[in-house]
Formats: C-alpha cells, structure tokens, sequence
C-alpha cells in the first residue's frame, strides 16, 4: 500500500482522511481507573513489566501449570471442607442419613466427614475434587520435574529454583500424608498408627519423636487437631511461599526454551503475558479445573463411609497409602525382616527404618543435590537458557531414567498385594521380584537409556551427512544403481546440530613442573573419572568442516578420485551411492 | 474390491483387521472347543445318604477315599484330599454349591466356579452321608440367614474387626501368602457365607458360634447386602481396592487427560 499511487483507483481514496482511534467509553473507564490506582501505588511500571514478558510456548511448559493450578484447585475447595470438619477425636454416635454407620461410635472428625459427604449440599463432590486435585498436584509435579531434568533445565542459574522445586515436592507428599490421615477412618487411622511405628523405628531418638508428635505413646486424641494445624495452616502456607519464590525466580530468570533456528541463549523467543499468555493460562486453569471436576463427578475417590471408623483393633486388606506414600510403603514391603538387631540392648528396626523413615527425605535431598553435583562434574559455570534435547545428555537421561526404574519398583511393590490377587499370582514371588528388580533394573535402564541416546544421536548425525532416504532409487548412465539422499537441512533439522560438543575433562597431572604433589590431585581424579563416565563415550554433533568434508566428498567425487573408484572394484557402487547423496 | 484395495493403507486399517482377526478367532473357538461333558444323572428323588454315598464315590472317593477317610498324592508326601469325617453337610453345600468341589486340578486354592456340577437336591444328599459319618456344622436355616432380620450397622463393626483384613473393606477381597487369597465376597448367597464362617474353608479360620453368635453372622451377612445393593454414591469405585487403582486412575486417566488438554492448547497459534 505504500508505494500505491501507481495504481489509478487509488486516487479515488485521496480525500480520504482515516478514522481517529479514539478509546471508547468502556476503555477510558479502565483506563482511569488504572490512573487512580497508579497514583496512588506506582503498580504501572511493574505490572507493564509483567505484562509484557515473554515466554516461550509449549506444551510441556504447562506441566508445571498443571501441578499449580491442581493446588490452587486444592486451596479452594480445602476452604470448602474446612467449614464443616471437626478436627477433633471426641467420641460421638453417627445419626446422620448413611444408614449402614447408624448408631457406630466413631470420631467427630469421622462424623463430620460422613456429614460433609452425606448431608451437606454439594459435599461430597467438592471432598472428590479436593482429593483427586492432590492426587493430581503430584502426579503433574513429579511430571514436572521429569521435564526439567531430562531438558537440563536445572543448570545454571536454575539450581535454587530446582532445590526449591524439590522442597515443594516434598511438602506436597507431606502435606497430603496429613490430609489423608484427617478423616479418621479405617485406612486414615491405620495410616497414622503406621506412621506412629515409623517413627519410633528412628535409632535413637524414636520414642522421643514419637511423644513429641503424639503427645503419648499411642496415636491418641491430639494428633487429628495437629495435623489440621499441619495440614490447613503450617504446610499451606509454606507450600504458597516457596511457590511464590519458584515462580518469581522463573520470572526473573527467565524462563527457558527449547533450542530451535533464531533462539539463542540471550533471548526468549514466545508470546509476551498480555494478552497471549494471560489468556491462554487463563483458559488453561479453567480446562484443569474442569477435567479435576469431572474426574471427581463420576469416579469414587476415597469412600470413607465404605472404611469405617478408625478401630485400634480392626485393619482392611489393601490398606495403602495413597501412591505419592507408595515407594516409601513398597520400600518397607521389600525389606527382610532379619534386619532388626538388637545393640548395646537397643533395638534398631533396620527391617523399617531405611525404607519407612529415612527414604523418604533422601529421595528429596539426592533430588535437589543433583544439579550441583552434575556442575561440579562437568565444570559447566556457564549460563544455560536453551534447553538440551534428552539424547543430547546421554548419562543424564540414563540417570534419570534409572533414578525412575528405582522408584517405580518401589512403587509397583506398595502394591504387590493388589496385583497378586488381580493378576493371579503369588506374594511371595511378587516381593522377590521387586527385591531383585530394585537392584538389578536401574543399571538395565540406564544402560539401555544411554545406548537408546547415544544411536539416536549417531543417527542424528548420519541424517546431516548424509542426508535423509528419498527411497528414489537413480540409474546412471553407465548403469548403476544409487538411491538418492537428500541432504538439504530444512530449518526445522537446524535441530540435529545446535548442541555443544561435550568431552571429558583432562586429568592435571598430580605433581606439578616442579615435582611438588598437587592438594587437590585426589579429588580432581574423582572428579575425572565422574567426567569420563559422563562423556567418555559422546557422540558430537556435526561441525561444519565435517558437514563441508561429506559434501564435498559427495559431490566432487567422481572428479577427485576416478581412479580410486575404478581400482576399489567391488566398492565401486558403494562409492557412488556416496557420490548421489546430494 | 478397487475401493478396498486403495483403502489399505489407511490408519485404521491394521485395527480393523486386528478386531476383525480377533472376532472370527473367538467364533471359531465358539464353535469348535470341546464342551464338559455331562456325566450326573439328573432329576435324583427325595435325597438320601445311600445316595449321597454313591455319588460321593463316583466324583469324589479319587481324592477324598471311598469312605471319605481322606488319601494321599500319589507320591505320598501331600494331601490329596482331607478326611470329610465331621465337617459336616455345610461344608459340602459350601465347597460343592459354590463349585468350587470337584476341584478341576490340583492349585494353591480351590477357586469359585460358577458352573455348579450337580443340583441341589444332589448336593443335598452328598450333605447327608458326610453328615452321617459324624456330626457337624449343617446348613442354616432360611431364618439364620434372612439379611432382613440383622442389623447391617453391627455387622459392619463386626465384619471390621473379623473380615476386612482378608476380604477387604468392602469385601473385594484380598491377597494371602504365596497364591492363596481371600475370594471377593460380593454377590454371595448369605447361606454361603454363613456355612464359610461356620467351616472355615481353605485358609479361611472357623467363627464358631462362641466367637460369632448366630445373630452376629446374620448381621454380617446383612451388612454385606446392604453393600452389594447399596449404590456408590460418588461413582465408579474403581474395584473398591482403596488407594491403589486411584493412584492408577491418577496417572493414567487423569494425567493423560490434562496432558492431551495441555498439547492441544499449546499447539493453539496464539
């Protein structure tokens, strides 16, 4: 349009004046009322800066989006429910409409769950949505993470962002534990006598722990009010805080991108908040609070009234925690019962401790050391904002796939009792199974995890030397036979060769030019040796003197080297294969 | 047939031919496997331990010995079938009337069969000799197992402080050592279970009528009526397994529906 008076028509249009853009009544309304508020707050420069971020799009993205709106979910209808629980253990007797439970003596925590279930308006479905929103917090948190460590995306300047991610799962499982153990029925209430033992197994310390939590030597009447305090005040607000810093951090860091043509380390390459993403994260809280809500309308979660009360004496088969308890459950599953030894006249419940107690931190605190230990290992103390593909990690990738074979062992073994009546087969074999798998399926998955990476990447770089298959199959004139590569990189294979070359780091020699013995020679041979196993075997991507070199061999061939071709006699085909691949 | 041939490559193409490949499989096995062959005499008269007697020998002396005194494997080093001297006729209505005797094969448990191999009047009769050989527990009467006339809210307390550890809360059943496991009680005649508790079959311990009076068995069996027929007032139960199929449910279907949600909103051009 701007070079248009060439066209004649045009100059039917030269009077025209265009229309002013004058904002409309609604619009200056807003407008005012964001002066006033800006008047008074200075909220204009931070909010534009908000506004105005970029962030990069894609599904995988939104994994973490999952998790928090999951817990927001949670927040919203935990305020519900905490309007009619009683979090008390006073004895009563149930006289409310479900008929089965009529006249049992139970807990005023029970009775006020069956009440909220039964006999307040819309109950039982905001109790469904808020315990399979828990459910689906962790399970989109721990997706999460597999996102943010299999693309690296804890290295630097991320790691306190991922250490605060670990802490926040680890919250997460507590805090469901506490939800879990409320209700007191029969799984809540042999849930928390469970715990109660696991406590008591720590060495040293237990029985103390044990009257510190329960104020007695039993599970008595003060845990249900502390763990209410635990579950709606204490860990909530914890959980919100470290939240509000994950995602600051996210946004002053930035957030990270997946590599691809004009994204660099320097840039962010996406839509910015307004009105983009406020509107796709918008609509997005309300599909997850939809299928949370649809979820919870037609599939039964946690039928207290079908449990019953909590009895000391009575106990159901399938009792299990709920999944997110599951490894640390499966881990007490697997271990033999000769573990328990007595000491000095103490017994140390080795049999319950390690899985029951201890597993549970550890999983969380390795989790949240692990960055730091993979940059001291490389002795990357650069700053990353791309992301790496999981091939393009081999170990890493082998490592976390291990890390996930681990606790999936675990987890399948909480349930072994389920799967051997479901499946037919016997408990004891089951455990075994899960006992020998524990040690021996992580080293499987990590091999296999790392071959998988390391042909991928090989295959990677064939496809840029030597392009990709046309299955068009060329007759040459002296009648041979070559199948057409076709090695044009499109943009989107731009990909294959974005990544650094990696190598393992150069042992200094132990003495230095003088003879003198080096301090640090012992742990820098550790730290080799860890550099080695990390990127002894790497596969590099193509450089462009390797890509320049296939090429040129490719397509000079015939010119170069006639009488190599002639003398190789049964390679000859082969060779022109090579000298067709354009 | 040009019309099909073009289509060959299409998506579905190996799905229907799997369904299709699957459908005529189960019809010819329909139609060809080898049906049970029917040995009983049907239609016997008014029951009788003679009767009982011979057809107690005819299916059931291999294992249990011609006059029930009970025999060894063939090896000599396991029970091929326990001597049936005072287990009474509610164990024969039990273990013949649940199907689970004759037992098919040897295994860790004999498992409930829904084909009952004779009538009742047969089972009846097997119950009378068995009786006759010495007293033992015999089969309730209507009344002691009449689900109406118990008190489900005590038998619920009961089946909890009794039952739930093997069969699960809601009766689903439960896993035992090495292959055995405690049968799902839903959908059980509430004789059945009556003549369960006062025999214990399998591994399953006796309830005599000192730890469970008969009223207390028949407020159990109400209980479990008042489950079976009782809707599930928040929707599938998933089994009644408890947390495990939730968790299941959890990954599977709930994580796969928000991350099939998350990929197509972000595959949305902004």
């Amino acid at each position: 349009m701007s070079t248009a008076p060439t066209r004649p028509a045009d100059a039917l249009r030269e009077g025209d004046r265009p229309a002013e853009s004058r904002p409309g009544a609604a619009a200056r309304t807003v407008g005012g009322v964001a002066g006033w508020v800006d008047d008074r707050t200075g909220a204009a420069k931070p909010v534009g800066y908000l506004m105005k971020k970029v962030f990069p799009d894609h599904w995988s993205f939104m994994l973490g989006e999952i998790a928090m709106y999951s817990m927001i979910v949670c927040l919203l209808t935990g305020a519900f429910l905490t309007f009619w629980f009683v979090p008390s253990a006073g004895h009563t007797i149930y006289d409310g409409s479900y008929v089965p439970l009529r006249g049992v003596s139970m807990s005023e925590a029970y009775a006020s769950t069956l009440n909220i279930s039964f006999d307040i308006k819309g109950g039982l479905i905001i109790r469904q949505i808020h315990h399979w929103s828990a459910l689906m917090f962790i399970v989109a948190l721990v997706v999460h993470m597999f996102r943010v460590f299999f693309t690296g995306a804890f290295r630097k300047p991320r790691e306190i962002n991922w250490a605060i991610g670990s802490v926040l799962a680890l919250l997460a499982i507590i805090e469901g534990f506490a939800g879990y153990s409320l209700p007191d029925d029969l799984l809540s209430g042999t849930g928390i006598r469970a715990m109660q033992g696991f406590v008591q197994t720590a060495p040293v310390i237990g029985t103390y722990l044990v009257y510190a939590i329960f104020g007695g030597p039993f599970p008595g009447e003060m845990i249900i009010p502390r763990l209410y305090s635990a579950h709606i005040l204490l860990i909530p607000a914890l959980l919100v805080g470290l939240f509000t810093a994950h995602i600051g951090l996210v946004f002053l860091q930035k957030h990270t991108q997946y590599p691809g043509p004009g994204r660099t380390e320097k840039n962010v390459v996406g839509f910015p908040v307004m009105p983009v993403y406020a509107a796709k994260a918008g609509g997005f809280f309300f599909i997850v609070f939809g299928i949370l809500s649809l979820i919870a309308a037609v599939v039964q979660i946690n039928p207290i009234w079908a449990y019953g009360p909590y009895d000391p004496s009575a106990v159901t088969a399938g009792s299990q925690p709920d999944w997110y308890m599951g490894f640390a459950d499966g881990a007490l599953r697997l271990l033999p019962g000769w573990l328990e030894f007595e000491i000095f006249g103490y017994t140390l419940s080795m049999n319950i401790f390690p899985g029951a107690l201890l597993l549970l931190p550890l999983v969380y605190v390795v989790l949240g050391v692990y960055p730091f230990l993979e940059r001291w290992v490389t002795g990357d103390n650069r700053e990353h904002h791309l992301l790496q593909r999981p091939r393009n990690s081999p170990v890493r990738t082998g490592i976390g796939m291990a890390a996930i074979t681990a606790y999936s062992v675990l987890l399948f073994a909480s349930g072994n009792d389920i799967m051997a009546i479901k499946l037919g087969m016997s408990i004891n074999d089951l455990t075994w199974f899960f006992r020998i798998g524990f040690f021996v399926l992580p080293p499987l998955a990590f091999w296999v995890t790392k071959r998988i990476c390391l042909s991928l990447q090989r295959r990677d770089r064939d496809t840029v030397l030597h392009g990709r298959e046309t299955g068009t199959i060329v007759r040459t004139p002296d009648g041979r036979f070559f199948e057409r590569h076709d090695t044009e990189l499109t943009p989107d294979q731009w990909i294959l060769v974005q990544h650094e070359p990696v190598a393992p780091l150069e042992l200094e020699p132990a003495v230095d030019e003088n003879g003198v013995a080096r301090p640090a020679a012992r742990k820098d041979r550790l730290r080799a040796r860890l550099s080695r196993f990390y990127f002894a075997d790497a596969v590099n991507p193509v450089t462009p003197a390797e890509l320049a070199a296939a090429h040129y061999h490719g397509e000079e061939h015939e010119a170069i080297e006639p009488s190599e071709t002639s003398a190789s006699g049964g390679a000859a085909p082969i060779e022109s294969a090579e000298a067709g691949r354009h | 047939m040009n019309a099909l041939a073009a289509r060959r490559r299409h998506p579905a193409a190996i799905a229907i031919l799997i369904i299709l490949g699957l459908f005529l499989t189960g019809a010819v096995y329909a139609a060809l496997a080898p049906k049970p062959a029917d040995a009983t005499t049907r239609a016997l008269p008014a029951q009788s331990v003679e009767e009982g007697k011979a057809l107690f020998r005819a299916n059931c002396s291999t294992c249990h010995g011609l006059n029930a005194e009970g025999r060894a494997t063939g090896t000599g080093d396991q029970i091929a079938g326990p001597p049936l001297a005072g287990v009474g006729a509610a164990a024969v209505d039990f273990q013949v009337g649940t199907g689970r005797m004759p037992l098919p094969r040897p295994d860790v448990q004999a498992p409930a069969n829904n084909e009952i191999k004779f009538t009742q009047e047969e089972i009846d009769s097997m119950g009378a000799y068995i009786a006759s050989l010495a007293p033992g527990p015999g089969v309730p009467s209507e009344e002691a197992v009449d689900p109406t006339k118990g008190d489900a809210a005590r038998g619920g307390e009961l089946f909890r402080v009794n039952c739930a550890m093997c069969h699960n809360f809601a009766g689903a059943g439960g896993a035992l050592t090495r292959g055995k496991y405690a049968p799902p009680i839903e959908g059980v005649s509430g004789r059945h279970i009556y003549e369960a508790m006062v025999t214990g079959p399998q591994s399953m311990p006796v309830f005599n009528d000192a730890n469970l009076t008969p009223e207390s068995k028949r407020d159990i069996i109400a209980f479990l009526y008042t489950i079976d027929e009782a809707e599930s007032p928040g929707g599938m139960t998933l089994g009644s397994l408890g947390p495990v199929s939730e968790g299941l449910f959890a990954w599977v279907f709930g994580l796969g529906l928000l991350v099939a949600s998350a990929v197509w909103i972000g595959a949305k051009s902004a």
